[in-house]
């Protein structure tokens, strides 16, 4: 229970249905800031107090989990490792896979608890062989599955998402208004957590340092200089400052973050495009999809909030002998950053995730990019 | 059924400390009025005084209400410090030991921004205070030191402290002395002196929450750290509450009559409770010491287990028991006590203190041990997935 009202409210439908209900709050920073500050951030005191106050109202005991070590290494340790390596991680998704759903998960079960319930807008459904399946919200506005894309067959027989069939977030807060919680209007967390004031580019350069580097075009031509290279995402428009124009005279975008050299290439918006994706750290929501070897039609998703892109996802073996997941849409996929997950969809179903490590672009008329 | 077996955290109130509360709730007066209903109100204050004052060998005078064990804590020691660092002297140094409770560990970290040196007094395993160090500490230059501070027994381990020791080496130093009598109150005899000031807690005596007192010698001036109206000597500005005090007496008063005998019937449930734990769980091992301590604290770490899973796994068969160390927003930290002991973090996070108290009985001590090896062997498990 973070203190919102989404957990809050799936609380209280586990109740109903008879559960014997447990509110866990987890402790995800040493140094819990006293008072939220505006829609960010989390894990505060206040959050924690919120949170209890639910938990009161329903009946059920309430306790503080620690995993701030964990949280420290797994998640925000592992977004500047990725930041420094010129990828772009999803923390979000780090924390379901490695705390939520595996170290808070495993606690549970071995403390003889039988299930993680969250107030995460997904839904679970048990198929006709008796195997459980992550499917979309009924909800698509409000739609998780992205972020619990990480989960895989044994997480998915020990979670509860009792929001999944909720028609919006105004029936939630409704819901919890009737019900006499008090959080019932309270706002949205945004953003990454551990960062609050939302600065996330600020934030990186105190943990890492900002030295100044070269910006240049996909020829190698030398268009300025930026303040610190970790903070740039592909796709990036903003913040370049480039004082020459381009040639055509229109704007230019990050094409790639190269941390080793300090360097970020930019270039037209068409060299964003993507032909390819792949990756060979990935995860199945539960059983392998049949006939990968041969390629399935899927829908792949790369952001939380990004529209779903048919395409065509097969196993394959990478330049170095390992498997991985090549992912070719049936248009261009735009602004994609190695590090972002790549989520398969078969309709509704999450069938799993993979990193994304390297990406093919679609071939151009002008230099095409050289990694 | 519950049992409650967390009295050092808070010990139920006693009838007769919510008879008292609630009678003098009656009272419609200011005590500091002039007119007689603030002498009524005033009346039932300098009684809970005076009786006070009588455990103590104390004068009423040199009793002080306060609002609980903390804020008798920090007037006690920041009070002396202040007043002993403003004065002619500039005195700095303020020797305490190193596993002393959060009120004081806080207020003397908060006096090192004021000027203050602190000298940490080291403890050994069982958590008795290094009096070898102590006695050294006053000997060099013993007129720099503003004041001392010392537990007299410690509140998550029980170990007893040689009090009575430690502040006469204070005393023949020159230095004022404050004792933190807020576990060992109603265990074991306390006293003004030789003390300069003592601490002390309702809500760990069966009075209401939120009454404490400070005990502070006659002859001393610590500073205020409330200011206001100057009640009481000018220590402790701010409306006297006449219930709290009644109540605080009347817990007061049945608990001495009723110490002796009370300690060893506790001592009879606490030890068997301690033969049976070993028995049950032969992993855990006990903490503090085992002659020196306070008869209702049993305190032991459970090797490989997270003190958080244990309590949970205790609370979920209505068992209350505490990880002895403080929380953070919720969170059981690491004991400081139990590092300063000399235990590893891991160690000092798998710590259980179960604490008896006047409402304790055989029922609750069998409940405790035919859940704890369930307990344990589940938090044993959950601390593997950590």
């Amino acid at each position: 229970m973070s203190g919102g009202v989404d957990s809050a409210v799936a609380a209280a439908r586990a109740v109903d249905a008879g559960h014997d209900v447990v509110g866990v709050h987890l402790a995800l920073s040493r140094m819990p800031g006293t008072l939220r500050t505006g829609s960010r951030g989390c894990c505060t005191i206040e959050d924690s107090m919120d949170a209890q106050r639910a938990a009161t109202k329903l009946g059920i005991p309430y306790y503080v989990w620690d995993f701030s070590e964990r949280f420290r290494a797994d998640v925000v340790d592992d977004f500047i490792a990725e930041y420094q390596a010129g990828r772009t991680p999803n923390p979000c998704m780090r924390c379901n896979e490695r705390i939520k759903f595996d170290a808070l998960m495993e606690k549970a079960l071995a403390l003889g608890f039988d299930a993680v319930c969250t107030g995460h807008y997904a839904t679970i459904i048990t198929n006709d062989a008796g195997q459980r399946e992550l499917h979309r919200a009924s909800a698509w506005a409000k739609d998780q599955s992205y972020v619990l894309g990480v989960l895989t067959s044994h997480q998915l027989a020990h979670v509860m998402f009792p929001l999944g069939e909720t028609p919006s977030k105004a029936d939630v807060r409704a819901e919890a208004e009737t019900r006499g919680l008090s959080v019932a209007q309270k706002p949205d967390s945004h953003d990454i957590c551990f960062i609050p004031d939302g600065d996330t580019r600020g934030w990186l350069e105190e943990r890492l340092g900002a030295h100044d580097g070269p910006i240049v075009d996909t020829a190698g031509n030398d268009l300025g200089t930026h303040a610190g290279a970790a903070g740039f995402t592909v796709g990036q428009r903003k913040g370049l400052d480039i004082k020459i124009p381009s040639a055509d005279g229109r704007p230019r975008f990050v094409l790639a973050v190269r941390p080793a050299t300090n360097t970020v290439v930019v270039g037209p918006r068409e060299s964003l495009d993507l032909a390819e994706i792949a990756g060979n750290v990935f995860s199945w929501c539960g059983d392998e999809p049949a006939d990968l070897a041969h390629g399935i039609a899927v829908h792949v998703q790369i952001r939380a909030h990004a529209d779903p892109v048919p395409a065509t996802a097969r196993l394959a073996t990478g330049a170095t002998g390992e498997t991985e997941i090549v992912v070719c849409p049936d248009s261009p996929l735009n602004s994609v950053s190695p590090g972002q997950t790549a989520v398969l969809y078969a309709d509704t179903r999450v069938l799993g995730q993979f990193t994304i490590a390297r990406t093919v672009a679609v071939p151009l008329s002008v230099p095409a990019l050289v990694e | 059924m519950s049992t409650y077996l967390d009295h050092a955290a808070s010990t139920p109130v006693r009838d007769v400390a919510r008879v008292a509360y609630v009678d003098a709730l009656r009272n419609c007066g200011n005590p500091s009025s002039v007119h007689r209903d603030g002498q009524a109100a005033r009346a039932i204050v300098e009684d809970a005084r005076e009786r006070v004052a009588r455990h103590f060998d104390a004068d009423p005078v040199e009793v002080i209400f306060t609002s609980g064990g903390t804020e008798s804590v920090n007037l006690g020691i920041a009070g002396l410090f202040r007043a002993r660092h403003r004065a002619k002297g500039r005195r700095r140094r303020v020797i305490v030991p190193e596993a002393e409770h959060h009120a004081t560990l806080d207020t003397v970290t908060a006096l090192a921004h004021e000027g203050a040196d602190i000298e940490w007094i080291a403890v050994d395993a069982d958590g008795l205070i290094d009096t070898v160090a102590w006695q050294r500490a006053f000997h060099d230059t013993p007129e720099s030191i503003a004041c001392a501070t010392a537990l007299a027994a410690n509140n998550e381990v029980g170990t007893v402290q040689p009090w009575r020791e430690l502040c006469l080496v204070a005393r023949d130093a020159g230095v004022p002395f404050h004792l933190d009598g807020v576990a060992a109150l109603g265990h074991v005899p306390l006293a003004l002196r030789p003390a300069s000031a003592v601490s002390l807690s309702g809500h760990k005596i069966g009075a209401v929450p939120g009454v404490g007192v400070l005990l502070v010698d006659r002859g001393i001036s610590p500073e205020a750290i409330i200011h206001g109206g100057g009640q009481q000597r000018g220590l402790r500005s701010g409306t006297m509450d006449a219930p709290a005090a009644a109540s605080f007496a009347a817990a007061l008063d049945e608990l001495e009559r009723e110490r002796d005998a009370e300690v060893a019937r506790i001592r009879l449930l606490s030890e068997s409770l301690w033969a049976q734990i070993l028995q049950a769980v032969p992993q855990a091992v006990p903490r503090g010491s085992r002659t020196s301590r306070l008869e209702h604290n049993l305190n032991f770490t459970f090797p490989g287990c997270q003190s958080d899973s244990l309590l949970f796994l205790l609370d979920e068969q209505g068992i209350s028991v505490s990880t002895g160390s403080a929380c953070q927003a919720g969170v059981a930290q690491p004991s400081h006590v139990l590092m300063a002991m000399g235990l590893s973090e891991d160690d000092s996070s798998s710590a259980l203190r179960i604490t008896l108290g006047h409402t304790t009985s055989q029922t609750d001590v069998d409940a405790l041990v035919a859940a704890l090896p369930r307990a344990y062997e589940l938090a044993l498990v959950a601390g593997r997935t950590a």
